[in-house]
């Protein structure tokens, strides 16, 4: 077992065609990515560039058309069936007829754990997120940031090694998500998992990323890929170093570059003399 | 230190500009003032209805004789459906309740029509029973089968166009007189509505829910009973609350060709017959019909405020 230098994920080649004949739409073309154990990836770009397609096909709840898709060296959809990853979403997607607890609960029940490893867990996972004190809560009695917290901590709870977040806090205000964004830092340190995170939001991708895949719709491919090289643990003053709006600015300069048709080449040529 | 929690869960929500707590909160208050304003709601209705009722008939009924307050009244107009006959006084109703439901028997009305109302009402609950748990099996099916659920939605369908009165001389016919025939028509008009909500209630998950689940890799039983089934209770309840009166229908129309020989329906045949010479009998019967019907609504619907308390407001699932 190789496992220190095997990639969490591993792209080659991956396509995505929707529909069928004339009227088909490519989703996402030419994918080659390789993320490592640990690393903190964020997917940014314009809506209908792909992303959310790609952490689909990445978690195996959609099938490429073509390419190859691996999960710690494994199929995506043997990692699926080995219940390696957690999910997510923009939405929190909590049951409301469960409480708190018994929504962090539901991946272990499916597991078969035993009740009181089980209990344990949750517990841990709901200290994690600090929402210890709500255990018995339903969720609607619950702010849109705290169902939110409830949702990763289900997503943590199976301890996957790659974390899929889609937009988890695209629904939030800003003052939330800043201090959210702080909240899942601290969560992958803590963790050592994998995260796979999308977002619209560029000072959100350059905070929390070790590396930021900045997307182009039509066929959604990767236009740029920018080293997020600020020191960890990132805080608050992370957000006013010079470093980190030098950063955002290359991220932003990285989306545009679309638009003016070889900017896209000169922004990778700059995003690589930065990180070397 | 819960209490600590709770006001920071209540700033949290006011920052998001979501205020889920709030929302339910005010709510929750708004539908304790919504009961007793519809409990006034209704009693005034109740006085409403009547004053109406009495009104016609001092207009256009046949001469009032109220000979213990010495009240007499000629009405100015005479309207054949006014007559003590058609719609008989409020209170000649009333009282019919106190006196013996025939002559020389020992039970007054309200006795009887209380026990035909409860037996009725057993054999109602039967067919609720049935007819619930089959459109819960049936929507069950279709929801995993597209190919069961194009064969055989049509018939369902079909099975409601026709009148249950034409349909319920066929079932006595072959299931024999007695309480089954009358539960069998019950049940056939529990189920239908059951299963067409349940059926729309186990697709109400969010397409996310599902691929969460699929992301835990789990199989479609556990897709069915930890997110289906859970999510399509509220759709359940809708769908109960027109049972519940779909049902009583059901059987009170069942009685008479069932040959049952009580109940509810039975009554009303009864009555029909001697309505020239006891028409009171006949609206009393009615009365005490509609307040069953009621009566099973509400404990359905209190069920349904109990079970679906603890997930808070929510969208209506008609």
């Amino acid at each position: 077992m190789k496992t220190a230098d095997r990639p969490a994920v591993h792209l080659v080649g991956v396509e995505m065609v929707f529909g069928r004949g004339t009227e088909t739409t490519r989703a996402v073309a030419d994918i080659n990515l390789s993320i490592a154990p640990g690393e903190f990836v964020s997917l940014i770009g314009p809506s209908g560039c792909g992303k959310s397609t790609l952490l689909r096909i990445v978690g195996d709840l959609i099938a490429p058309t073509s390419g190859l898709v691996e999960v710690n060296g494994k199929p995506a959809h043997q990692a699926r069936v080995g219940r390696e990853y957690g999910m997510v979403f923009q939405a929190p997607v909590l049951f409301d007829w469960r409480t708190v607890d018994a929504n962090v609960r539901l991946p272990l029940e499916l597991m078969g754990m035993e009740r009181r490893r089980r209990e344990r867990r949750v517990k841990e996972m709901l200290d994690l997120v600090e929402l210890g004190g709500f255990s018995r809560h339903y969720p609607y009695q619950l702010s849109g940031g705290m169902q939110q917290r409830v949702a990763i901590a289900r997503a943590l709870a199976l301890e996957p090694t790659l974390l899929l977040m889609d937009e988890p806090f695209g629904a939030l205000d800003e003052m939330t998500r800043e201090r959210l964004n702080a909240e899942v830092l601290r969560i992958w340190e803590q963790t050592g998992t994998t995260v796979i995170f999308v977002t619209h939001s560029i000072p959100e991708a350059v905070f929390l990323s070790t590396r930021v895949v900045v997307m182009s719709p039509r066929p959604g491919s990767i236009t740029n890929i920018v080293e997020i090289d600020l020191a960890q643990p990132r805080n608050d003053q992370t957000r006013e170093t010079e470093r980190y709006f030098e950063l955002v600015t290359e991220v932003r300069e990285s989306l545009r570059g679309r638009h003016g048709g070889g900017a896209s080449s000169e922004d990778r040529l700059r995003a690589e003399g930065s990180v070397g | 230190m819960t209490s600590e929690r709770e006001q920071e869960a209540q700033s949290t929500a006011a920052a998001a500009g979501v205020s889920t707590t709030e929302r339910a909160a005010r709510r929750f208050g708004s539908g304790v003032r919504g009961g007793s304003r519809r409990a006034l709601g209704l009693v005034l209705f109740l006085v409403l209805f009547a004053l109406a009722w009495e009104s016609a008939k001092w207009l256009g009924g046949d001469p009032w004789r109220l000979d213990n307050i010495g009240y007499y009244h000629e009405p100015p107009f005479h309207l054949l459906q006014l007559t003590d006959r058609q719609l008989p006084h409020l209170w000649d109703i009333f009282s019919a309740f106190g006196e013996p439901f025939q002559r020389n028997a020992e039970y007054s009305l309200a006795n009887y029509l209380i026990d035909q109302a409860l037996y009725t009402w057993s054999e109602a609950l039967i067919g609720f029973a049935l007819g619930a748990v089959i459109g819960i099996v049936l929507a069950s099916i279709f929801v995993h089968s597209g190919l069961l659920e194009r064969a055989f939605v049509p018939y369902v369908v079909a099975s409601q166009t026709v009148p249950i009165v034409a349909l319920a001389p066929l079932i006595v016919t072959g299931f024999g007189r007695g309480l089954s025939s009358v539960v069998i028509i019950a049940t056939y008009l529990t189920f239908f509505p059951v299963t067409i909500a349940v059926l729309r209630g186990l697709r109400s998950p969010d397409p996310r829910a599902v691929e969460l689940m699929r992301s835990y890799a789990a199989s479609r039983w556990d897709v069915y009973r930890k997110v289906r089934l859970p999510a399509s209770v509220p759709y359940l309840f809708t769908a109960l609350k027109i049972a519940a009166a779909a049902s009583l229908v059901g059987t009170i129309i069942g009685e008479g060709p069932g040959g049952v020989p009580q109940g509810l329906g039975r009554a009303i045949l009864t009555f029909n017959q001697q309505y020239i010479t006891g028409p009171e009998k006949l609206w009393a019967t009615i009365i005490v019909a509609a307040i069953v019907g009621i009566v099973f609504f509400l404990l359905v619907r209190l069920a349904e405020v109990l079970i679906l308390r603890q997930r808070g407001p929510q969208p209506s699932a008609g």
